[in-house]
């Protein structure tokens, strides 16, 4: 059978359109974005924590009151109109103290995760990339590491460093990178096996620019996801190591240091527990629905 | 297998040997040593006491004197606590410690993995919500916050538990209850994940297309493959509710041995610390080991080049 041009019919170009299969071309990012703006809880969770970061950032400026001032026959007073979240036991506006323990609790989040940051992505990108004796005997040391719990070496190290704001951070920055180092070198070791990979080195790169160019960016979303996480961690963590004596040191309060102080009076003043306690609950519940929500939007087949 | 044990012994003796060396060193790091807060101590009796506790030799000897009582068992005598030794401590509260450490060992496991099951079975029905509500809120309160809020209800208000204290089984109850929240949560995420994965999996229909009964297909199939993550962060379990322990027994004045590590911080106990620290290290050093022998026996898909 022969096919002449009258078998054939010529679209029209609306129905061509129709049965076109496009989608506009997209970024990994704003793809990634498309995917997180969908999830509901994830956002909610992304709205919170910025609510969270402006009352941190704003909220002591707006207050009247400061986070030190004592009126001491105000002390333990419950909440009322003038002071919303009553005050604690010194006769300080608690409202005030928690807004500032957010920007002290969530500064040291941040930074901790931004050490864990620089140090798990170097420590675990040149564990993979070069490989070999150089790899094991770095993942040896973080085998070594990771069987003791963090926790210890933190209170070590605070014990040697003495208490304060900036001993936080060095303690937790210097303990946490460990499962960010595991992390970035799996990426690592799967990805520069790649065929990009081979065709930067063909093209004359070096290998800072593989890792630092290629390697690195393309293992950002899991690394993303892990930063993330760390942040509330490390706001847990300053809690805890408040809360047993080794935190940041007075006036200064974060969240932690606020529960910790409210535990003399817990039985009369109730409140001076409630609120840093709430403000610990809700920032851990949002990140923990928005880091869900960028685990999935940024590595998709990690979906369940 | 034996190469692999071997192996993996080898490795503990060297994470020991780096602990306890860390530890060392940082003991031996904060400014001023153990008896710089003891005030106006006369000289004579400054260098007595720290002749008497070799504190006057130089540092690697002391360092080659610590391994030799290690070696013996022997963790050196607590500076705070005149007359006791670190092992006491550490005798009188590990045992507590340990109790309620399997106490909260064991809620996990009874609570988290039926809860995880429960809600993969009924995934999106209301079951499933009720689970995943709790497993989230979990994991956002603090142990703290858990423990002071239980006081201030079922003592405080209620005065139905005893708030502090570790002697009738009622006195054991908060306490755990506080320590396992955390990881009930944790395990029941992750049984439920785990679970969805294994009833996803070809076999699970190849045994439903057989005409099994659902509860066949569940207890006989799927369970047993989905319990094997759990396994596998046992050890990091422990470990959680070893360092939960801190907290949970200074607030509920239970006079175990995370108490003990926590007084000894803000005491300044130097030996107590870096003794309890290397009982610490060396305890969760063979839980591993076990816990990574057991994973070997019970996931047949793991094969040991031998």
């Amino acid at each position: 059978m022969e096919l002449t041009e009258n078998y054939f019919e010529r679209l029209p170009k609306e129905e061509k359109q129709v049965n076109e299969i496009v989608r506009p071309s997209m970024t990994f990012w704003q793809d990634a974005w498309r995917r997180l703006r969908k999830n509901r809880m994830a956002m909610i969770g992304m709205y919170v924590l910025i609510a969270i970061i402006l009352i941190a950032i704003f909220g002591p400026i707006i207050s009247p009151y400061t986070y030190s001032d004592q009126t001491l026959t105000m002390a333990n007073q419950p909440p009322s109109s003038a002071h919303p979240f009553g005050m604690d036991n010194l006769g300080r506006d608690l409202m005030t103290r928690v807004f500032f323990g957010a920007r002290i609790s969530l500064s040291i989040g941040f930074i901790v995760a931004a050490c864990t940051l620089v140090i798990g992505v170097l420590y675990g990108g040149i564990s993979g990339y070069v490989g070999g004796t150089v790899d094991n005997i770095m993942m040896r040391i973080v085998d070594i590491l990771y069987i003791i719990p963090s926790t210890l070496y933190v209170i070590l190290l605070m014990l040697v460093i003495g208490p304060g704001f900036n001993s936080v951070i060095i303690a937790l920055g210097a303990t946490s990178w460990l499962s960010m180092a595991r992390q970035v070198r799996g990426q690592v070791l799967s990805l520069k096996e790649q065929e990009f990979v081979l065709a930067a080195k063909a093209l004359g790169a070096d290998s800072r620019r593989i890792l630092l160019r290629h390697l690195i960016p393309n293992s950002l979303g899991p690394i993303i996801v892990v930063a993330t996480m760390q942040i509330p961690s490390a706001i847990f963590n300053e809690a805890f190591l408040s809360f047993i004596g080794l935190g940041v040191s007075a006036p200064e309060a974060s969240w932690g240091v606020l529960c910790n102080d409210a535990l003399p009076a817990l039985r009369t003043a109730p409140h001076e527990l409630f609120f840093p306690a709430l403000a610990i609950t809700i920032t851990m519940l949002a990140f923990s629905f928005f880091g869900d929500g960028l685990r999935d939007a940024l590595d998709p087949k990690m979906r369940k | 297998m034996t190469k692999y044990i071997l192996q993996r012994v080898i490795a503990m003796i060297l994470t020991m040997i780096v602990v306890i060396t860390v530890t060392f060193i940082l003991m031996h790091a904060i400014p001023g040593g153990p008896f710089a807060s003891e005030k106006n101590l006369p000289p004579q009796i400054k260098a007595n006491i720290e002749a008497k506790y070799g504190l006057n030799k130089p540092l690697y000897q002391q360092y080659f004197d610590y391994w030799a009582g290690l070696l013996k068992g022997d963790l050196g005598p607590s500076y705070k606590y005149p007359g006791r030794t670190v092992n006491d401590l550490i005798g009188d509260g590990f045992p507590i410690s340990a109790e309620l450490g399997s106490y909260a060992i064991l809620v996990m496991l009874l609570i988290g993995i039926p809860a995880g099951i429960i809600s993969a079975l009924r995934q999106y029905h209301w079951q499933d919500n009720v689970v995943m509500v709790f497993a989230t809120l979990g994991v956002a309160v603090p142990g703290f916050v858990l423990a002071t809020l239980l006081i201030y209800v079922f003592s405080s208000q209620l005065g139905i538990l005893p708030a502090a204290r570790w002697l009738s089984w009622q006195h054991k109850i908060m306490p755990t209850i506080a320590l396992s929240a955390y990881n009930v949560s944790f395990i029941a995420r992750l049984t439920r994940s785990s679970m969805l994965d294994v009833m996803s999996q070809d076999y699970i229909r190849t045994a439903r297309a057989k005409g099994l009964s659902e509860a066949a297909v569940v207890i006989k199939h799927a369970l047993k493959n989905s319990l094997i993550p759990i396994v596998t962060v046992l050890g990091p379990l422990i470990a959680a509710v070893l360092t939960g322990s801190f907290v949970i027994e200074k607030i509920f004045a239970i006079p175990g041995l995370g108490r003990q590590f926590v007084d000894s911080v803000s005491n300044r106990d130097y030996t107590t610390i870096m003794g309890v620290t290397i009982f610490y290290g060396a305890f969760l050093v063979i839980m591993n080991l076990i816990v990574d022998i057991v994973y070997v026996f019970i996931d047949p898909r793991i094969k040991l080049a031998d």
